[in-house]
């Protein structure tokens, strides 16, 4: 009964990592069990057997070191066996794949802003594909947030100041429940969002800027038929600049073009083309990572990043960029392959 | 105070050797110290639980705007944590009832600096003075965890709560220090390290915590009052500081606490049961060693409370690693409490069913820390209300059970008379089912993804939600009740004998209540103290 109201309470499985998280639960629920009616057993076995009787003696026994060297070497073992095994399925929730589809999130007192390649820009709602893995780049314009979709079994930390991330491979069609699961203040509890995850052909309309109708919740029926055909109606095309296309224009307007090049030639700064991904040495001979998190940081710290070779003479661009902004700038160095 | 009710007539002892309000304010008897500490502890707890009560009363239906708008019950769960946590769980048994017992268990007089003893009692007041001060003006809506940068952000008088935690912590510390000399030179002749009872070793392990991790919290709440002061930019990412870094500075003295709060407890525990199972404790050096054990991996384990913060992978890694080690050490001490009682002669007494409810939450505790501490798990479990079952199950659990396992085993030897045992039945079954009605459906509640912190709820969640308002509803009738009858035994119980339990630490070896001078003469000590012989089986308290 204790297996099934603790093992049986969690959500539905709405990815594959959710499912080896279930396993894993289980069997660490199942040893919970065994240790505790082991622990609790015994207690009242002895309780039973060992009741205060004044005709009865106790006997002298100041310890075993073989029963305690058991019970030294048998947890370690499980508990290293666990703590593999729950490596192995935490390093499958945080590794990404070099193919998925990057979306831009930015938490704010208190709702979710969801920023996609093609310009759109969502609130409440983040809309992903089915099957396809997907990675949310995440950063906060306040306080901390926290992202948590139940149903994936992942959650991340949104940090104000620096980008974060998390990826899934949705499976289950309809709304996700998500969460924000970092305190942050007065609406704390109201911070939702709902994962959207569309099938192949809800996700080309939606792409297409065309309605999609009305999605269930993720693991309930579909709304009935009447409903579907009633909102399926095409609404006009809305014109969106792309992301990159909005990163090249923050990246000609705030004057990035005056010191940098995007084809290959250097100079004030090195050129950009083909900067994302690359390891950069840095003046103090340290090797940097070349992603969101180090192009965000030199361009709010220049002088603490100033690369090999160039002089320290770029200003800081701190507070002169919007979180989207930002998110666009990137998303357009990011394509300067 | 109860200079005047709690007294046996006649001889001269603690209670009655002066009189009058000055002679308690101003004693340097570490029992009446320890005695004050104990009502402003208690006084604490209601606190802290009336504030736990209302968390529960708004949680009873779902979408918020039951009892309270979303900004009082920010700031209700605020105190409750750190209320319970800094002046409460923390203090409770180290500074109430160490300070009581230990110089007695030693043989000595009193503690090594009586005078700093009196003065760590004003500073950690002064520290409380100033958080509940803050309650009347602005309050504090961060959490007792005071994350950046929210606390830099809110416009509550959070700066009166971190310098009232920044001066609770000197005492802390004083304490700790204190303990520590008085372990090492006031040991009565005989009483060698390897005859130390293990409250005593457990109030060791402790006070090492208390006087290196605590001055990491002071530099931390210093940083932070700065910050919000001075704005210089440490933990601020708008002026390029970085909110993590305070994580990593809190959990680095947060974590320890932990320790701090449960292995006092757990040296209780490990007199309550040989003296009760009238039997040898079982593995006397493991248990002693364990309490070190735990105390030295509690400094390198921080980390486990970030895994989703944003640190590092690698991080994530070791801190996990390390984790997993706090499991064995505690693990052994419960095998070892559980093989004591093996051939034993059990009495039930309320200290016995205190430490038999010790074992089944905190075994319950200690279980649920490994998920936590499971890498991937703690990624869905983690801020959800699956940890706050978790830890209640610990702090409730393992120390408060621990306190009460203590407050009624030492009871006649504080106050000179005996509790009602048949009342003492009934409140620790109201209790331990209230405890677990309470937070049991919140381990399901937290595996079901509902996040803690929340105002509001989605309806889903409402049943569990009542059912854990129930049992905080007993849980509170359940400690009115033993508040009663601790206070009918203090005025009218049964007078007590030197040596109720027929146990064998020293304080057993005095009258009840003690005079001033703990011993009339310096014991010597001879054996260590747990010499249970196999036809030693009665107890005085059992057999009028």
């Amino acid at each position: 009964m204790i297996q099934q109201a603790f093992a049986g309470s969690v959500p539905l499985q709405g990815t594959e990592v959710a499912v080896r998280w279930d396993s894993l639960y289980n069997f660490l629920v199942g040893l919970s069990i065994f240790f505790f009616v082991l622990v609790v057993g015994s207690i009242l076995y002895f309780i039973v057997s060992y009741k205060h009787d004044s005709k009865k003696k106790t006997q002298y026994i100041t310890g075993s070191h073989l029963l305690e060297a058991v019970w030294i070497a048998v947890p370690t073992l499980l508990l290293m066996v666990i703590f593999v095994w729950g490596y192995s399925v935490y390093h499958a929730m945080t590794q990404a794949p070099s193919d998925a589809y990057e979306i831009r999130v930015i938490g704010k007192q208190w709702l979710w802003t969801f920023q996609y390649d093609n310009g759109r820009t969502t609130v409440g709602e983040v809309f992903v594909p089915v099957n396809r893995p997907v990675k949310l780049v995440m950063t906060s314009e306040d306080v901390l947030h926290g992202f948590f979709i139940p149903t994936f079994r992942i959650k991340q930390d949104v940090v104000p100041g620096m980008y974060s991330s998390i990826w899934f491979t949705a499976t289950v069609p309809g709304k996700h429940q998500a969460y924000c699961t970092e305190y942050c203040g007065t609406s704390h509890s109201a911070m939702l969002a709902k994962v959207v995850v569309l099938e192949d052909h809800q996700w080309k309309a939606w792409n297409q800027n065309k309605e999609i109708g009305p999605i269930p919740e993720a693991g309930q029926p579909l709304p009935s038929k009447t409903q579907v055909a009633g909102t399926l109606g095409k609404k006009p095309l809305i014109q969106n600049i792309s992301l990159v296309e909005q990163g090249r224009q923050v990246y000609q307007s705030k004057g990035c073009v005056a010191c940098h090049s995007t084809d290959g030639t250097n100079k004030v700064g090195p050129t950009h083309k083909g900067l994302f991904g690359t390891q950069v040495e840095l003046a103090n001979g340290k090797f940097v990572l070349a992603d969101e998190n180090y192009i965000r940081n030199h361009i709010e710290y220049p002088q603490a990043n100033t690369v090999k070779g160039y002089n320290p003479v770029m200003p800081t661009f701190k507070g002169l960029l919007t979180e989207s902004e930002m998110n666009a700038l990137i998303a357009y160095m990011k394509s300067l392959k | 105070m109860s200079n005047n009710s709690a007294v046996v007539q006649g001889e001269d002892h603690y209670l009655n050797h002066s009189r009058g309000l000055m002679s308690w304010l101003g004693t340097l008897d570490h029992k009446r110290i320890g005695l004050m500490y104990l009502f402003s502890v208690l006084l604490f707890f209601l606190m802290g639980g009336v504030f736990a009560l209302l968390i529960r009363l708004e949680l009873f239906k779902w979408g918020g705007h039951n009892l309270v708008d979303a900004n009082t019950y920010n700031k209700f769960f605020t105190y409750h944590g750190a209320i319970m946590v800094f002046l409460v769980v923390i203090p409770a048994i180290p500074a109430a009832l160490g300070n009581f017992i230990l110089p007695i268990m030693l043989g000595a007089k009193d503690v090594a600096f009586p005078r700093l003893n009196l003065a760590s009692y004003y500073i950690f007041m002064t520290g409380a003075l100033f958080a509940v001060l803050a309650l009347f003006l602005r309050g504090a809506d961060t959490g007792w965890t005071f994350y950046t940068p929210y606390s830099i952000r809110t416009n509550t008088t959070v700066l009166l709560v971190l310098f009232g935690a920044f001066i609770a912590g000197f005492s802390s510390i004083l304490t700790g220090l204190n303990f520590i000399v008085t372990i090492h030179k006031l040991r009565a002749p005989g009483l060698t390290w390897m005859r130390l009872p293990l409250f005593c070793w457990a109030l060791y392990a402790t006070s090492i915590i208390q006087v290196l991790a605590t001055p990491v919290l002071a530099i931390t709440l210093v940083l932070l009052c700065m910050e919000r002061i001075l704005q210089i930019g440490i933990f601020d990412p708008k002026l390029g500081g970085d909110p993590i870094l305070f994580q990593h500075f809190f959990w680095f003295y947060s974590h320890p606490a932990v320790y701090i709060m449960i292995l006092p407890a757990m040296g209780i525990i490990s007199e309550i049961i040989p003296v009760f199972s009238r039997k040898p404790i079982f593995g006397y050096k493991a248990i002693a060693y364990s309490s070190f054990g735990i105390a030295l991996i509690a400094f390198i384990v921080w980390g486990h409370h970030m895994f989703v913060s944003g640190q590092s992978e690698l991080a994530n890694f070791v801190f996990s690693l390390l984790t997993m080690f706090v499991a064995v050490p505690t693990g052994v001490k419960v095998f070892s409490w559980v093989g004591t009682m093996y051939r034993g002669s059990i009495h039930f007494n309320a200290p016995m069913l205190y430490a038999f409810g010790f074992l089944e939450l905190f075994t319950m505790g200690g279980l649920t820390g490994v998920f936590l501490a499971t890498l991937a798990i703690d990624v869905h479990l983690t801020n959800t209300y699956f940890v706050v079952a978790h830890f209640h199950y610990v702090m409730v659990g393992g120390t408060l059970m621990g306190l009460l396992a203590g407050l009624h085993y030492w009871f006649p030897k504080m106050f000179g008379r005996m509790y009602s045992e048949t009342a003492a039945k009934i409140g620790f079954w109201l209790i331990v089912i209230g405890f677990n009605v309470t937070f049991f459906p919140q381990f399901i509640l937290g595996a079901q993804g509902m996040p803690r912190r929340y105002w509001s709820y989605l309806p889903e969640f409402t049943f569990l939600n009542r059912i854990s308002t129930l049992g905080s509803g007993l849980i509170g009738v359940g400690f009115i009740y033993t508040a009663y009858y601790f206070y009918r035994g203090m005025r009218s119980g049964a007078k007590a004998d030197a040596n109720p339990w027929n146990a064998q630490t020293l304080e057993w070896k005095t009258s009840s209540p003690p005079p001033h001078e703990n011993f009339h003469e310096t014991p010597v000590v001879t054996q260590w103290p747990y010499e249970y012989l196999p036809e030693d089986t009665s107890m005085p308290a059992n057999l009028r």
